[in-house]
Order: C-alpha cells, then structure tokens, then sequence
C-alpha cells in the first residue's frame, strides 16, 4: 500500500480506551495520510465509533495520543482545541441536522459562530456548500422534509462549512437504500479527489469500502486491537488472518459453510 | 484547515488604469473563512463606486484560498457582470482554480425558494381554530378510550401492569412530598399572615384558623397539589411518552397488538389517581401547620388553634376537597400521557410535548375547578 502523500495528517499513538474501567481498544497506532479515504472496519461492539469519538475530541482516551495536524487534541485546550476543532467536519449516524433550522440556517450556523463573514457572504458560502451537494433547491426545507440520503448530504455539506482538511463519517450510509449509498459513495469520492479533503469513515458497509476507500484498519472485539490494515481489496484476497478475509468477503463464507453442509450430507 | 500558529494576514488594494476603464484589485496573502470577512464589503464597495468597465481581479499573490475566499472572488466577479461590465481573474494558483471551477457555477442571488411567509392575522386564527377543533376532538377520543380501558382494568385487574404502576406512584407521589411540605407550608404561613394584619384590626384574628381550615381543605389544598403534580408528573409523562414516540417505541407496541393507551397510560393513571388524594391530605396538613406558626406568633396557644380549625371545617369540607383532587389526578395524568402519544418528530417535539403537557394541565384544573365551584354552590355544599 502506498498513501497518497507521505505525509501524516493523523497520528494515533498507544491509544487505549473503555468505558467504566472496562477496555473496549487496547493500545493501537496507525496512521493516516492526507487526502486518503480511511475506513475503520470491525464488527458490532469491536470499538469503531469510540475510536472516532476520541479521534474527534468528544471522549479523553484512557491513554495515548491523538496528532491531528501535529496537535495532541488529547491534551489541547482553550484557543487550541477550538482551532483543531474547526479544522475537522464531522457528520453522524442520523445526520444530526438541527431540526428547528432549515438547511441554509444549518450550514451557516458554524460561519455565524466562527466568522466575521457578513450575511450575504454566509448566504452565499452556504449554499456553495449545498450545491456541492446537490441540494442547493431545498435550501429553505426543514430537515425532517428531507429524506435520509438527502439529511447525510446536508450534514456533509454543514460539516464542509468552514472548509475542514479532514472530515469523519460515522456510518455514512446507515439505513440508505443501495442506490442512495452509492450516490453518496461517489459525493464522497469527488469531495476527497477535487477539494483533496482526508476522509474518515466508520461503516458496516463493505461495498462503499471497495468503492471509496484507499486504506482500511480492522477492529476486533475479542483482542480489543487493530488485527489488519490495508488496502481493502488486497486484504479481502491475501490477509493473514482468517476471520479478516472472512470479514471482506461475506459472501465467499456463506458458500463455503453452504458447500460444506452439502458435502457433509 | 488553517494551522492556529499562522499569521493570518491579507490585502486588498485598487488600482485604476490611467483611461479609468480598467479596475485592478490586487489580492495578497491568506483568503479564509477568519481573515475575508473585514474585505468583503469593502470589496463591493470600491466596486460600486468606480464602475468600471472591466474588471482585473490579480490573485497572484494570494498564498493561500477556502471557500471563503472563493465566494469573494464569485461575488465581485458577478457583481461586475451584472452592472454590464468584463470581469477577469489572473494569477490563481492551480488549487484556487480548482475550488473556482467547483463552486463557481453558483449565482450570488438567492434562489427563490420557499421562504416561509409570515401568516397573516386571519390566517393565524384560522389556524389556531382549526387547531383548536383537533385538540378537542383528539381530548374527546383519548377521553373515551381512556374509560373504555379503565373500565376493563376494573373488570379485569391482571391486565393492569401494576409494576409500573407501583413505580410511577413512588415517582409521581412519594417523592413529590418534599416540595407539596414546602409549598404547603408556606402557603399555609402567607395566607395566615396575609390575613391576619386586617383581622386583627377587628379583634378577630382567631378567626385565621377558620379561614385558614376553610380555604386550605376546599381549595387550596387540591389546588396546589394538582399544579405542583402537573408540573412534576404531567410533564414527565409527557416526556416519557414522547421520547417513546420519537424512538418509535410506541409503533412498537402497536404492532405487537399492545395498546399504548392499556399499556403506558391506564398505570399512569391509576397511580395519579391513587397519590393525588394522599398528596392532598399532606398538603392539607402542613398548609394548617404554617398557619399554626403564624397563630403562635400571634400568641395564641396551639390548642386554641387547633380547636378552632376542628370547629370551623366539616368532613365534608374535606371530602370535596379529596373530591376535587381525585378529579385533577385524572385530567393531569390524562392530559400528560395525550401529549406525550401526541409527539410529533424532532429535538424539539419532546420540549413542545412537556410545555403543552403542564399548560394544557393547569388550564384544565382551571376549568375543573370552575365546574366544582358552581356544582358545590347549585348543591349547597
């Protein structure tokens, strides 16, 4: 696997985290490159969406580090923090769309806090952003208006606001049909390839990690560490680890465990 | 992203061309969402004002470009165009022009959209009534549906879920003693005192403990009690219900063929009903036991107090009293859980459920109240 540049935007150093004393991931380090679409994989419980609460700040881990841009957003505080804050987007599982705001007041709403941009240029950033993502027309609809492809493009374009290097998706297309997954696939893809943005995603879904990304970490629940890192595909084909390729290739499993009931009859 | 440790520092100047048809704004340094705000106007400005034919736009300098700075160059770009003028673009970086070719397709007039009106007055209260005929009629069903499970809990008690019930009693009863001691206690003190400074101007402020009895058993006592429950258990009914409807718990139990009204609501019901009444007594008692302060202070013994109080009200003073109460328990319950099954979609929905829960509550014991008053006078009670 080679990134895309050699460069590091994300380090995450000898982290280790639980909850009620009880560790979840134990001890792991990886790294990510810029511009690079990065998944974490693992199965239910394995970790994954408390790895990226700490990788964005939410949660102090129970040790390590965590370098976004060379700062620890471990041990940032005041001015710090803020800044390293405003240099990610993050978008949810549901979309976390404001729902007493419409989509224009949603997306403007981290250019009011963080800006002195007057209220035409806010406007007009806003619904670049929309356009971006298609929804420019749906501007003035409340988010329960939309649907749940559109509400994950609107938390994208809101995420976008303040033109963050990095933005972390957690399970981006949970709960979308197949062709509304794939839509947001290729937004994802033309967002990383034009506007050259490091993305992070948590997700289930192993179709949108062949389509999107370039390297992919895996979590498991019963050792609470990263059990393989790589490019999907070659990991699908040659990982050491059995469950791994089991993992990427679900349905490979399924025929096999179907061949071997049929042999054993 | 913008590193926090870099000088944010940017520049705008004018340059006009000797014939005074050309505009050259020269652009320099970082052009972010932090640093494009203190140019923006001032870049619409100098463009308005000269009006010049042709526009020369000189990003050579420019370091570094978001999409902040992208909008103001959009935005004086177009502005140009639409006063019938050339507008050109020199020097960009490679990356600027890419962010230029992405977003520059946008127009910088607002699209017409669907920008919410504000409704007219007539039309406000067309609404309001429309509004208003819903709740009533959606009251009168759940009302009857309500009754037509209370009926059959009483037919069949094992179809109660007496667990929860038992719990929301503790909630909704043991609990809330503390504040219906504290309340009561201090209305029984202000309503003595209050009236005890004009009595006394007639001698008769022995009569306190009468006015006191009197008013705290018939009145005071459910009344308070009823609100303080509406504010407490009404509202907290209401959240729970409608934190279930949000999480679709309640479609839950629906396709389960469970009734939320058998399921969630006859339990919350039965055990306002059963606490309101006992919260009343305590009420009661320590509105008499404030009143009591204030008599002492007076300095009339207890014994004179309390025999004063036992002369003036009757066990049908307390009766009606308990009467009302019970009935309040019924409509704070009911209104709280009608709510909460109410709920609509949204953070905010649960918010407008409990505001809605504990209003609707008060205007109700309001009314309640007002219908006791005049059946207690018609029977002479």
């Amino acid at each position: 696997m080679l990134p895309k540049e050699n460069r590091p935007i994300i380090q995450v150093q000898h982290f280790t985290a639980g909850y009620d004393g009880s560790v979840v991931i134990d001890d792991i380090s990886f790294e990510i490159y810029r511009g690079e679409v990065f998944a974490i994989l693992g199965g239910s419980g394995s970790g994954k969406s408390t790895l990226l609460k700490h990788m964005i700040g939410l949660y102090q881990p129970a040790a390590g580090h965590i370098f976004i841009g060379g700062k620890d957003i471990v041990t940032a505080e005041g001015e710090e923090r803020t800044n390293l804050l405003k240099s990610i987007g993050v978008t949810y599982q549901m979309g976390a769309l404001f729902g007493s705001m419409t989509l224009l007041e949603n997306v403007r709403l981290p250019l009011e806090e963080y800006t002195a941009l007057p209220s035409d240029a806010m406007d007009l950033i806003a619904r670049m952003k929309l356009k971006l993502v298609g929804l420019e027309p749906f501007l003035d609809y409340m988010p329960s208006e939309l649907s749940g492809g559109m509400q994950k493009r609107a938390a994208i374009a809101r995420a976008m606001a303040l033109d963050p290097h990095i933005l972390f998706l957690d399970e981006p297309s949970a709960g979308l049909d197949p062709i509304t997954s794939a839509e947001l696939d290729r937004l994802i893809l033309d967002l990383a390839r034009n506007l050259a943005i490091t993305f992070v995603i948590v997700t289930h879904e192993l179709s949108s990690v062949y389509t999107i990304a370039d390297r992919v970490i895996m979590l498991d629940k019963e050792v609470k560490k990263i059990v393989a890192t790589g490019r999907p595909q070659e990991l699908r084909e040659h990982a050491a680890n059995p469950w791994v390729r089991q993992f990427l290739n679900p349905g490979a499993s399924a025929e096999t465990a179907g061949k071997g009931a049929g042999g054993e009859r | 992203m913008k590193p926090a440790t870099e000088a944010s520092i940017n520049s705008l100047d004018a340059r006009r061309s000797s014939d005074g048809g050309t505009l050259t704004l020269i652009m320099t340094g970082r052009w972010d969402s932090d640093t494009t705000g203190k140019w923006w106007q001032r870049g619409q400005q100098i463009l308005t004002q000269s009006k010049p034919r042709r526009l020369v736009i000189d990003a050579s300098g420019v370091s570094y470009c978001d999409g902040a700075g992208v909008a103001f160059l959009i935005d004086l770009q177009q502005l140009q165009i639409r006063t019938g003028g050339d507008a050109a673009i020199q020097g960009l970086q490679e990356e600027v022009r890419r962010l230029l070719d992405i977003y520059g397709h946008i127009s910088i007039e607002r699209p017409s959209g669907r920008r919410r009106e504000p409704l007219s007055i007539i039309e406000q209260v067309g609404k309001a009534a429309v509004e208003l005929w819903r709740d009533f009629k959606s009251l009168l069903t759940f009302v009857g549906e309500l009754a037509v499970m209370l009926l059959r809990a009483a037919r069949q008690p094992r179809l109660v879920r007496w667990q929860e019930a038992w719990l929301v009693a503790e909630r909704s009863g043991v609990n809330a003693l503390p504040i219906i001691a504290l309340i009561g206690v201090l209305l029984g003190l202000i309503l003595a005192f209050q009236s005890a400074i004009p009595m006394r101007r007639f001698g008769a402020d022995i009569f306190v403990a009468d006015l006191l009895g009197i008013a705290m058993l018939r009145e005071m006592g459910p009344l308070i009690t009823a609100i303080i429950l509406a504010g407490r258990s009404g509202s907290a009914f209401a959240a729970e219900l409608g934190t279930m409807k949000v999480r679709e718990e309640i479609d839950a139990l629906r396709t389960m063929g469970l009734e939320p009204v058998r399921f969630l609501v006859v339990p919350r019901v039965i055990a306002a009903v059963a606490m309101i009444p006992v919260l009343t007594v305590f009420a009661n008692l320590f509105g008499l036991m404030g009143g009591a302060i204030v008599m002492r202070s007076l300095g009339y013994p207890l014994v004179t107090y309390v025999n004063q109080v036992l002369s003036a009200v009757t066990v049908g003073d307390l009766m009606g009293g308990l009467l009302k109460s019970f009935v309040y328990g019924i409509v704070v319950a009911a209104v709280g859980c009608l709510r909460g099954l109410e709920t609509r979609t949204g953070a905010s929905a649960v918010g407008q459920s409990t505001t809605s829960a504990v209003v609707s509550g008060i205007v109700l014991i309001a009314i309640v109240d007002g219908l006791f008053a005049v059946v207690f006078y018609a029977l002479g009670l």
